[in-house]
């Protein structure tokens, strides 16, 4: 899969690895932005009031 | 010449390069070639399949890096602008000789501000104990998404509101997200608790801390310790509750500290005592 993707990077090798750290800190600011937030919401050990809320 | 002639092949009119090779037939190519490429799709599958398997991995350690430190990056500089943003007057600053103003203890009965609307900053919390600097803003509601990731202490909604009889009950994260209440272990009977509001100071007192089950929602009752169902009586103390999680990292038991109303005081005649024993002071710009 990665050999994949690195196949179809385009450009020279300076270039190939900038392409590739540059997608893999899209990812990660994904996660951190929109992915991991989403997951919280179902991790149990986050919660602080009591009652129903939990 | 003679081993040309032997052994014929197609397209034998090429001479003069030695022994031409043997053409195995088509069957049998197809049955060499099949074989090393079922090989290479297992091989191929196996090998993304692995990628994907460590990739999972990387990213679930980054969620913990995320949940244990960024969301922490991210609690504390939002806190930070929404106090900054509040944009109350702060408490007369000391004058040049007579030092700072102290605010005089008020002991009737306090001005009360109105419930406001869910996710509304109405309030800012300082805890002597907690740091000089500590000061966090409170908000309406216990919703996650909206207060206590975001804004930080959140106000149990249809609790009494700062100042009033009955039960102040507040909730915050203990880790991550700013961690409002990290430090809620190390209050002690008597500490001062102190919220200010935009026009006024409540100093409450630590009077109990406590660890209770999720579901023990009496500590919240407008007289802690008060259960559903219980005759409601006639409210006369005003008292602060505050709720974390607990163990640390973990929601197993909530951790609860119980104080009462020691006095309030209008911010315009400057600040509380506790806080200028801890060292909190006010110049013309809010908290220094």
């Amino acid at each position: 899969m990665y050999g994949a993707i690195w196949r179809l990077l385009p450009g020279p090798l300076w270039l190939r690895v900038v392409l590739a750290v540059v997608l893999g800190g899209a990812v990660v600011a994904a996660c951190f932005e929109w992915v991991y937030p989403w997951l919280a919401e179902y991790m149990p050990f986050n919660d602080t009031t009591v009652g129903a809320g939990g | 010449m003679t081993l040309r002639q032997s052994s014929p092949a197609p397209g034998g009119a090429s001479s003069g390069r030695g022994p031409e090779p043997v053409w195995p037939g088509p069957q049998h190519a197809g049955a060499r070639r099949r074989s090393p490429t079922a090989g290479g799709v297992v091989a191929a599958v196996v090998g993304v399949v692995g990628e994907l398997l460590v990739t999972a991995g990387v990213l679930l350690g980054l969620f913990v890096v995320w949940q244990l430190w960024w969301t922490d990056v991210e609690g504390d500089r939002h806190q930070q602008e929404i106090i900054a943003g509040l944009d109350w007057t702060p408490p007369p600053a000391p004058a040049e000789s007579a030092g700072p103003s102290v605010a005089t203890r008020h002991e009737e009965a306090p001005p009360v501000d109105a419930q406001p609307a869910e996710a509304t900053v109405f309030a800012q919390l300082y805890v002597p104990r907690w740091g000089a600097d500590y000061v966090k803003p409170v908000a309406e509601g216990t919703d996650k998404p909206t207060v206590l990731d975001t804004i930080g202490i959140g106000h149990y909604p249809d609790t009494a509101m700062p100042g009033d009889v009955g039960n102040f009950a507040t909730a915050a994260h203990r880790t991550t997200y700013g961690k409002p209440y990290n430090r809620i272990a190390e209050l002690q009977p008597g500490d001062p608790v102190v919220v200010r509001t935009e026009t006024t100071w409540y100093v409450y007192r630590v009077t109990e801390s406590k660890i209770v089950a999720p579901t023990q929602v009496e500590v919240v009752a407008p007289v802690p310790g008060l259960r559903a169902g219980d005759p409601l009586p006639e409210l006369t103390e005003r008292y602060l509750t505050m709720t974390s999680c607990h163990p640390m990292y973990s929601a197993r038991e909530r951790y609860i500290v119980h104080g009462t109303l020691d006095y309030w005081a209008p911010v315009s005649e400057g600040t509380p005592q506790e806080l200028l024993d801890a060292g909190i002071t006010f110049d013309a710009a809010g908290v220094e």
